[in-house]
Formats: structure tokens, sequence, C-alpha cells
């Protein structure tokens, strides 16, 4: 069972002592990304959740998660080491390019010098050189996103979640960033969770892929994540 | 308005006055019926005070009091048709400043404030503006009852009455003790500094210049001053300073020793009893000899209370009701004013059950049964009986409260 | 008809404006009245001396006022420190539960107390704290060792502490259920898991994401808190220091003095604590900036901080203590009002009286009367107004715009109370025969109507238009609309924001004690009257029925919605 990797053991979530989804179990390997498709509401982002450690105190989680065979199930979100893109890239409006590519970058690294070259090392080699003083908001959605991406792989990650991070982009700039992405994980050899309900974006990782199942039991109705139907 | 005509000729004020003065006339027409009140007419004015709503400005810090002010609104309201609405102020001042401001302001027939309790300074404050409406008490049917050329009734804090302001109650400065804990309480100002330096932390007085804090200070410049006729005289004929420094020098000494070391103070009486029925201090003082007999009676003080005075007396005076010269409803707060001066009024004033405060009225000017509700009273628990209390001393003249106040803010609320 | 309501939508924002700045307007110019100026004028020539005095003697007066700086120093640092604390807590408990169950009960917990008067909450606190109080009652002798009560001066402190602490328990409630109404506009939930993500403990994660958003909402609640703080009266009478009080307090004392001529003395404290307020203004936004530059430096610095737990226990801890307090101070204030004898150190009263209640209703009914009646009537018109401008904002397509209209709603929270409301009152009594329940209740609407406007905006613009268009289509007018349609379906959100009103009426003290000109008796004037005789019984009778008002309104806006659109929430659209 323990191996290198992100492994998720018949993970499942309860509402109200409703399961929101079948449970699931899969390995995600180094390099590799392994995408999960579901309707929408149907579970997509409590499975993240869970696997971060940020579920709603309203559910009740159950199934292990393991970081390269080390049980992180009962640890907070801050110490799996497990890094999130989301649909935004929630950038810091109040902060440079720079102070937010800084803010992901380990305590470990000290010294203001270090810190800064540590930062422009990591925007010339992502072809954003020069681009520290800027302002998020001065950027295009598509450079936007590739800032966060840095932001998070400069925190130094075990595991990389992706939670739909291409959906907000137009198909050209799309393409251009999935592929930044991927390339990313492969070379750094990040286990990756892509949860998406685009077809296209599966196809692209080119990793196994996985349909989030309604609970066969109960008639899984699509209010599950408690969102309206409107 | 003596001194208003002077610049009346100045042009510019002429129109913005004529708009007031037809705005005033408007709001209330029945302003000029009342120029033609006659106090000595009672019938006239029984008729006419029907229908009127008096509002009745009185220090409202003390249930029972407003509770008593609270019947006898119903009483007139029943008998007489005229509205009590008891404005329950903390401080008699208020009001006080209210009347000033209003004649300031132009109003001297639509004031808003019909009867108000008053004595000493306040009274001698509105009467020197001549804001006070009168004479008008010697036709009240009720005043038959009353002494009024007993020296308390006759002038007030040495300013005379001149029967502007009808009599109400009768009190003197009383400590409160309990025969169980103190059964020795100290009978002069020297034995109290005495007792504070073997009992620190058991004694305060309310917080100058609240009514009572106050008269704990004139009763101390009574006390401790040796040439007491400079005290008949106002502040500003006598070297101030020189006749108080023993008051100040007491004080300098007792404060350390009392309760919070002098650094705060009981607000008003009414909490200064709060601090001894709760237990944190062993005597505080009253204006009302009667303060002890309420409280047993009405289970807020432990039954062994007792008041006392210091053994050479102390300060006593008369507190009175007063009808400001731009009352709209001066019928109506005589009417008033007639019934809480009406032995029935006084003998359930003079009840501690109720409120305890002694009578205006004549014992010897009543008829048998009237005085026999007084006697019955005398007997009740906690209640002096006569000859127990020591001498009631004078008051100094008006204008040493303010300066005593003034001096001891200085002293002692500055925050040194 | 259609179109005589189209004007009244039109002129609402005009009425709204006028209501809010011309008494402020007038107020604050009003200050300078007693220094002669216009004496001729107004008194008919009578001479300067019982009007008021020149300015400069005026100052004179005021700055050899004994203690006058311990007063201004009382008065800074109990409004600054309440503030500050208040601010950190609520900061500090958003950023160390936010997502937790913790949090959503202390949420419930918390936001009673804001209905909860300051003089009652005051008053509770004050029998709870004093040496002779409950806390000590309950701890004595047995733990104590104590049989009467000790001598020690926790309330009334010069330091003014006791009155730090009581505002703090007040503040916390608003400035908290002002974070939660701001925070929905931060996303706050992703941008913690974000900076979680990156390995940042749970409150570092708080600070560096929501904070930098949360903040600048929450300046105006900031500045109405310091505001507050600075010109309270109603409070300082039952925990402040006495010699002296606070400056405030002091500033109604010359106001009421018998010698007009303190009037002006009593402009000078007015003038002095609008610029005390404007210098603590000042220092936050100096503090705000220090704080801006430590968290840009700890930004670069990367420092994780995820061993949080000791300062997430304390972050939770402390408002936790502060609501419980607050509750237990009207636990106190409901045993006062039913006990009999009741002696040191006893922790309960010997006897009940229940009958206090009966036997005191006829001298509470005026005052509950006068109470109810500004209360009903303020909120009423308040959210007519409000109706008003907001229809008219979504009609002409101006959108939800905070920004400068903001700051005209907050104009009467973020001026002292003390100042304008002073001027007011000279302009009112120089005016003649003003006072009464209508100059009351105009002052009161200043501080009704903003929060009415307040709770009911957001709702407002985020109805779904679409309904409207769908009434439209069927032939609807546009009255019709908003009375059919609007209004019915916002009917929770206007029963919230007039139960708002009722609170923040039922509590206000300075502007039914200045404009009453003590002749419009409310439960809160006679609260405050009482304070000085501490007659607990009696005090904490009053102290509890102003404290029910505000909890039937409530109560009655969380209820009515369902028993009189029964079935509405299995019809409604979520």
């Amino acid at each position: 069972m323990t191996g290198p990797g992100l492994q998720l053991d018949g993970l499942a979530a309860r509402l109200q002592g409703r399961r929101l989804f079948a449970p699931l179990s899969l390995t995600v390997l180094p390099g590799q990304v392994t995408t999960v498709m579901g309707p929408s509401g149907g579970g997509k982002s409590t499975l993240l959740a869970l696997v971060c450690g940020a579920l709603d105190p309203a559910f009740q989680g159950q199934g292990r998660v393991l970081v390269d065979g080390i049980d992180v199930t009962g640890i907070p979100t801050e110490r799996r080491r497990i890094g999130i893109l989301f649909q935004e890239p929630l950038l810091f409006p109040h902060l440079s390019v720079a102070g937010n590519l800084a803010f992901g970058l380990p305590a470990g690294v000290k010294g203001r010098r270090a810190r800064a070259a540590r930062v422009n090392d990591a925007l010339r080699a992502a072809d954003l050189d020069g681009f520290g003083a800027r302002h998020p908001a001065t950027l295009s959605g598509g450079q936007r996103a590739r800032i966060a991406v840095l932001r998070t792989l400069l925190s130094e990650p075990l595991a990389l979640l992706l939670d739909e991070p291409f959906s907000g982009l137009d198909a050209g700039t799309r393409t251009r960033f999935r592929e930044t992405v991927f390339d990313a994980v492969r070379r750094r050899g990040l286990p990756t969770l892509l949860v998406t309900h685009d077809a296209g974006d599966a196809e692209a990782a080119g990793g196994p892929v996985v349909q989030l199942l309604p609970e066969p039991a109960a008639e899984a109705g699509p209010n599950g994540n408690g969102k309206s139907p409107l | 308005m003596p001194d208003t005509t002077s610049s009346f000729d100045r042009g510019i004020r002429r129109p913005f006055q004529a708009m007031l003065a037809i705005l005033l006339l408007t709001w209330c027409g029945q302003a000029a019926a009342d120029d033609a009140l006659d106090p000595a007419d009672w019938a006239k004015i029984a008729q006419e005070g029907r229908g009127q709503v008096v509002y009745f400005n009185a220090w409202g810090g003390e249930a029972r009091i407003n509770a008593y002010i609270d019947w006898a609104g119903r009483q007139v309201a029943e008998t007489d048709d005229v509205t009590v609405k008891h404005v329950k102020i903390g401080n008699t001042a208020e009001a006080v400043s209210r009347i000033l401001s209003e004649y300031a302001g132009g109003n001297t027939t639509s004031g808003s404030v019909d009867l108000i309790w008053i004595n000493g300074e306040n009274f001698a404050a509105l009467q020197r503006r001549d804001y006070l409406y009168g004479p008008w008490t010697a036709a009240l049917p009720n005043m038959q009852f009353v002494n009024p050329t007993q020296p308390a009734l006759e002038n007030d804090f040495g300013i005379a009455v001149s029967n502007m302001e009808a009599p109400w109650g009768l009190a003197q400065l009383v400590f409160l003790h309990d025969t169980a804990i103190l059964p020795a309480p100290p009978r002069s100002a020297y034995e109290l500094l005495n007792w504070s330096v073997a009992n620190p932390g058991r004694f305060t007085y309310p917080q100058p210049p609240s009514f009572m804090g106050s008269a704990f200070l004139r009763q101390l410049l009574v006390d401790l001053t040796a040439d007491r006729s400079a005290l008949r005289k106002p502040v500003s004929e006598v070297d101030a300073a020189a006749v108080t420094v023993t008051v100040w020098n007491y004080l300098d000494r007792l404060h350390p020793l009392m309760w919070r070391s002098g650094v705060a103070f009981p607000q008003s009486t009414s909490a200064a009893r709060g601090l001894f029925a709760d237990g944190e201090i062993d005597i505080t003082v009253s204006f009302d000899p009667g303060e002890a007999a309420n409280g047993i009676a009405n289970g807020t003080l432990p039954k062994t209370t007792a008041v006392y005075t210091f053994s050479e007396g102390t300060i006593g005076n008369a507190s009175f009701l007063a009808i400001p010269g731009n009352s709209p409803n001066k019928a109506g707060a005589m009417i008033l004013a007639n019934f809480l001066l009406s032995p029935a009024a006084q003998a359930r004033k003079a009840d501690p059950a109720i409120w305890g405060n002694h009578t205006v009225l004549s014992m010897p000017l009543l008829s048998a049964d009237q005085r026999k509700h007084f006697k019955a009273l005398e007997s009740m628990k906690g209640m002096p009986g006569p000859g127990q209390l020591g001498p009631s001393l004078l008051e100094p003249h008006p204008t040493w409260t303010a300066y005593m106040d003034e001096q001891w803010e200085a002293r002692y609320a500055n925050g040194d | 008809m259609s179109r005589s309501q189209g004007v009244a939508v039109r002129a609402a924002p005009f009425a709204t404006a006028a209501v809010l700045t011309l008494p402020v307007a007038v107020g604050t110019i009003g200050i300078v009245l007693p220094f002669g100026w216009l004496d001729g004028l107004i008194a008919g020539g009578r001479g300067g001396g019982d009007w008021g005095m020149p300015a400069g003697a005026a100052w004179a007066a005021f700055r050899d006022a004994p203690g006058i700086g311990a007063s201004l120093q009382v008065s800074l640092t109990s409004a600054l420190a309440s503030t500050l604390i208040a601010l950190l807590l609520v900061l500090g408990l958003t950023a160390a539960g936010q997502g937790t169950r913790l949090f959503g009960l202390l949420a419930q917990a918390i936001s009673p107390l804001l209905a909860v008067p300051h003089a009652a909450m005051a008053a509770g606190l004050a029998f709870l704290l004093a040496p002779s109080g409950w806390l000590f009652r309950l701890f004595s002798p047995w733990a104590t060792g104590l049989t009467r009560p000790p001598d020690l001066l926790i309330l009334h402190d010069p330091g003014g502490l006791a009155l730090t602490a009581g505002l703090v328990v007040k503040e916390v409630p608003f400035l908290f259920l002002m974070t939660l109404a701001a925070l929905p506009q931060t996303d706050a939930a992703r941008r913690c898991l974000l900076g979680r993500s990156l390995g940042y403990g749970r409150m570092a994660a708080w600070c560096a994401g929501v904070a930098p958003a949360l903040l600048p909402q929450l300046r105006l609640p900031v500045l109405a808190v310091l505001a507050y703080g600075l010109s309270t009266v109603d409070m300082a009478v039952f925990l402040g220091p006495t010699t002296p009080p606070p400056l405030a307090v002091r500033c109604l004392h010359w106001l009421t003095d018998p010698d007009l001529s303190q009037r002006a003395i009593a402009a000078i404290a007015a003038l002095v604590l609008l610029a005390a307020t404007a210098a603590c203004a000042a220092l936050l936004w100096l503090l705000a900036r220090l704080a801006q530059l430590g968290w840009r430096w700890w930004i670069w610095r990367g420092l994780r901080l995820q061993a949080d737990a000791a300062p997430r226990a304390v972050a939770l801890g402390l408002p936790a203590l502060f609501t419980a307090l607050g509750m237990s101070a009207i636990l106190a204030l409901l045993v006062w009002s039913v006990a009999g004898p009741w002696r040191f150190p006893d922790a309960l009263p010997q006897a009940w009286q229940a009958s206090r209640f009966a036997s005191h209703l006829p001298q509470l009914a005026g005052p509950l009367g006068n109470t109810l009646l500004l209360a009903l009537g303020t909120s009423a018109i308040a959210l007519l107004l409000t109706v008003g401008c907001l229809e008219n904002e979504v009609r002409r397509g101006l959108g939800h715009r905070p920004g400068r209209a903001l700051w005209l709603l907050y104009l009467p929270l973020i001026l002292p109370q003390m100042s304008f409301l002073f001027g007011l009152q000279v302009v009112a009594a120089a005016l003649g025969p003003g006072p009464g329940l209508f100059a009351v209740g105009w002052a009161q609407l200043l501080f009704v109507l903003p929060y009415i406007y307040l709770s009911l905006a957001d709702p407002w613009h985020a109805w779904d238009r679409r309904y409207g268009l769908v009434a439209v289509g069927l032939g609807a007018g546009r009255l019709r609309v908003l009375l059919r349609v609007k209004l019915p379906m916002l009917l929770a959100p206007l029963l919230t924001a007039a139960a708002i009103g009722v609170a923040v009426s039922t509590a206000l003290y300075l502007p039914t004690a200045l404009l009453g000109a003590g002749r419009v008796a409310t439960l809160t004037t006679e609260a405050v009257t009482l304070a000085a005789s501490q007659d607990r019984r009696l005090l904490a009778v009053y102290a509890v029925l102003q404290t029910v008002v505000p909890f039937l309104a409530f109560l009655l806006a969380r209820l009515l919605p369902a028993a009189l659109q029964p079935g509405r929430r299995a019809a409604a659209p979520a």
C-alpha cells in the first residue's frame, strides 16, 4: 500500500448521515495527472476539501489520504504540503507579483537578497522576467494564472490539486497554460489530482480518468453540496 | 425684564423678535389667560387649573419619593382634574438651568417647568433674576396649617422666602449606623476622624456637588468654623480661604482613611445607602431623619439601623415648591402645591414606610384627628423620638454652597 | 398615482440627505453660539453674562478647570484602548475561528448582546464586578474568606479601566457583526485555504489573505466605535471615574449648570471632543500604516507561523470570556430585578420579589410608552426613507455604490454625539419651546436611519430583478411590483432592519436627554438617572425592560415572516 505519490483510500464524506459519493480509492504516481470527473455539484469540491484537509465542519469525512506513504489524514492543511490551484488565480491584489511569489517561498530561504533572487529565478524560468514589480491587476488572465502556479510551486508541495484551473481562460490561452502546468508537474514529479467536468482537460492530462459516482444506495439529488439548483 | 430695553432699538432684531413672539403666542394660547391669574382668588384658580398638565420637576433619584409623587399625582387627577408629570431630574440645577435658558431665549410664557422642588442656592438664583412667579403661597387653603414665621420656613438659607415658594418638607443632616455593628458611633467631626484611623475604608460621603455631598461639606464648614457669623454673610464679603482652611485640612486627613481611599465617591445619598446596605461602609449620611425607619420598613436596611447626629447638632433646612414665572400652568401647579401641603399628604409623606420626611405643618394648628396620624409615626422602628436628635443648625449663606463645591472639586477631583 | 410615487422615490435621497446632514450641520455650527456672538439677536438684548461668554474667556475657564487634563486623558485612553482592543479581539476571533463550529456558536452567542442597550450593559457589569457584586458574592466567603465586601477600587477607577472594559464588552458584538457582514465579499474561505495550502498556519493564512480585504470595510465602523467611546455619557456614569469624570460627562455638567455662562465652557469641551476624535482617528490611521509595514515585511519573509495553537486558544478564549461577561451582566440584571433582601456575601437573594414589575407599572408606563413610540416612529420613518433611497438607486441603475454615500450615512456616527447634539440643543433652546418628542425623534433618526440603511441595502440590491420583470410582463405597474412583489419577498430583511432600528432607538441616551430637555423620559434616561442612586433593584427593573424591548423586536422580526407567509419556506427558491 505504501509508496511514492498521492494515495486516496476509501475517501468519502457524509452530510447529515448521507454519503455524497461512493468511497473513492486511487493512487496518483509522481509526475502523473489523474483526472476526477463528475457532474456539476457531484461532490468534486468536497473531495478536494477532503484531500487537503479543509472539510466544512458540517460534513463528516471517512477514509485516508497518504502523501508519499505518510498518512496525513489527521494533519492540518498547512502541514500536508499539498498545493492547490483554483479556478481563479487568487493573487493578492494588495501585493506586487514579487510579493505574491515571496509569499509562497518557504521561510527557510532567509535574507532579503536570497529571497529576491529565488523569486527572480522563478520568474525568468517561466519567461516572465521583469514582471516582479508589476501589479496583478495589470496582467493578462494567462499571466495571472501562471503567477499563481509559480507561487504554488515555490512553496515546494509534495502533491498538487487542480480545481478546474483552466476553465476561466479562453481557448488559446487555455491550451498553452495546460501545457505549462502539466509540463511542470511532470518535470518535478508531482502527483497531481485534476478535478474537472471538461473532457478536453482530462484528455490533455493524459493520465487515468476516474468518474465520481453517486452513492448507489441513495437517490443522490443535485443538492448534494448544498448549492441551490438555480 | 429689567435689562432688555437698553438695546431694544437695534433694527435688525425687530423682525426676528416679532417672528419669535408670534410663534410663541400661537404655540400656547393660554399664556394670555395666566396674566389675569389672581393668587388670592382660590375658587377661580381651582377652576382654571382643571385640565392642566403640570410638569413637576423634582429630583428623581429615589424610588420611594418617585412613588410618593406618583401617588400625589393620581390624587389631584381624581379630585381636581390636574395631570401631574413628574420630570425626574438628577439635580435641581438641571431644571434651574433650563428655566434660565428659556428666559435667555426669550421664552417668558411657555416654559417647560411648572412646579419645582427647590431650596437654597437654586431658589436664590431664580429669585435674584426675578424668574419666579409670586408671591402666591399665602392664599393656599392649606397654608392655614403652617406657621410661616418659624425660622426654618421664613428664611431659605438666609434668603427671605416672602411667599415666593411653598414649604414642603423639613430635613436635618443625620448619620446612619447599624447598632449591632457599631453601637457607639463617632459624634463629632474629630471623633469621626479618629474612628476612621482605627477603621480605615469604612466611611464615605456622596461626591459634591451632589445634593448630599454639598450638604456634608456645609456640615463640616459649620462644625469646624470657629466664627460662624462669617457664614451668615456672602462668600465675597469675607476671607473665605481663611474661614475654610480648617475644613480642607480636615478633609486632607480624612480622605486617605475613607472608602476607596477617597479616590472614588458614591454619587448620591441612595448610592451611599446602597454601600451601607451592602456592608461596604459602616456609617452613611442622609438629609432625612426618617431614612433608617424607611429602610427598615421596606426591608432594604437591617432592623438594627438607627440615625444619629453630632452631639453639637447638624445643619437643617426646609425644602420648598416654587413656580417659574414662565410656567403656562400656574393654576394647576398651585393646586398640586396646595394638595402636597394637606394634612393627609403630609402625613403620608411623614410615614417612614412611604417616605419618612418631616412635616412642615404645625401640630398646634391641626385638629386632634389630624394630629393622631403624625403621633403614631413617632413610635416606628428606626424613627428618632422627640429630642433624640441634636439641635438643628442654621445653613450658611447660599453663596457658600457653590464656593465649597468648587473648592472641593479643585482639590479632590483634579485627577491627582 | 404612479407618477407621484415616482416623484417620492426620486425625492427620497434628498430627504434622507437633509434629515442626516441638516441637523449635523446646524449642530456643529450651534456649538459656537454660546460664545456670545448671537447674544443680542437671540436673547433680545439680554446681557452676555446670561447666555455665554467670549470664546477666549471660555477657553481660559476650560483650561483652568480642575483636573481637565485628567478628564481629557481618561476620555482619550478609554476610547482608544477600547476601540483597539475590541478590533483586535474581533480580528483574532475571526482569524482563529472562521470556518469552525465554535465560530458559528460564538456568532450566535454574541449577536444578541448587540441588542442590549449600553446603559443596561454598563449597569449589569457594575452589578457583576463591584466589590459587593455578584462575582465576589459567588466566591465569598468560601474562596476569598470575605464576609464583607473588600475595599477595592474596581469601578470608577481613575484610569478608566472599568469603563474601557465595559466599552469593549459592548463594542465587540458590533464590530463582530460588521465583520460577519463584510466577510462574504472577501472570498475568505478560499483565500484561507490557499494560504494554508502554501503552508501557512490557520491564523497566518487569514491575516495574509483576508485581513487586507476586510479592514478597509471596517474603517467606518471602527471610527463609529471610537467616536462613541469619546462621547459616551451613559456608560461613563456607571463605570467611569468621577474625580474627575471623562470629558463628555463634564461637558454635560457644564451644559446643565444653572449658570448659563458655563455653556460656553461646554462649547469648548464639545470642540475639544471633536478635535480629540479627529486626532484619535489620525492616530488609528498611523497605527494602520505601521501595521501594514509590518505585514508587508512578514509576507516578504514568508514566515509560516504554523504553531499557532496557543495564540488561537487566546484569540478564541478572550472574546468568549468577554461574551460570557456580557451575558452574566444581563443575568445579574435579571436576578437583581426580582431580588428581595440580599446581603453580602450570599450568592443568591434571601427572597424573591417578582411583584416589583407590577408595583412599578404606573411609573414605568410613561417611559415605556415614550420608548416604544420613539422606537416605532423613528424606525418607520427611517424604513420609508431607506426604501425610497434604495428603490431610487435600483431604478436609476446606480447599483450599490458605497463610497461617498456611505460617508454621509456614517456622518452622525463618526462625529462625537456630544459635540453636534450639544449645538443642536443650543439652537433648539434658542428658538423657543422646541424640546419634546418631535425634537428627540429627529435627533434619534440621525442614528436610526444609518443602521437601517446599512442593514437593508445588501438584501435590497441582491433581490433578483427578474421577478420584477415577470410582474411587469403580467401588466403590473412599478408601485404594484414594489408593494405586491418586492416588499413581501423582502419581508424578513425589512423586519430585521426595523428591529435594528428599534434596538438603536431604545438604547440612545444623549439625543434623548439633550433634546428632550428632561421632559421626554424613556427607559434609558430613567435608567441613567437611577444610576446615581444605585437603587439596584429599581435600576435593574428599568435595565431589564430596556433590554426586553429590542429582544422582542428581534423575536418578532424572526417569527412574523413565517406567521404572515405560511409555506413560504417550501415555495421560495432558496
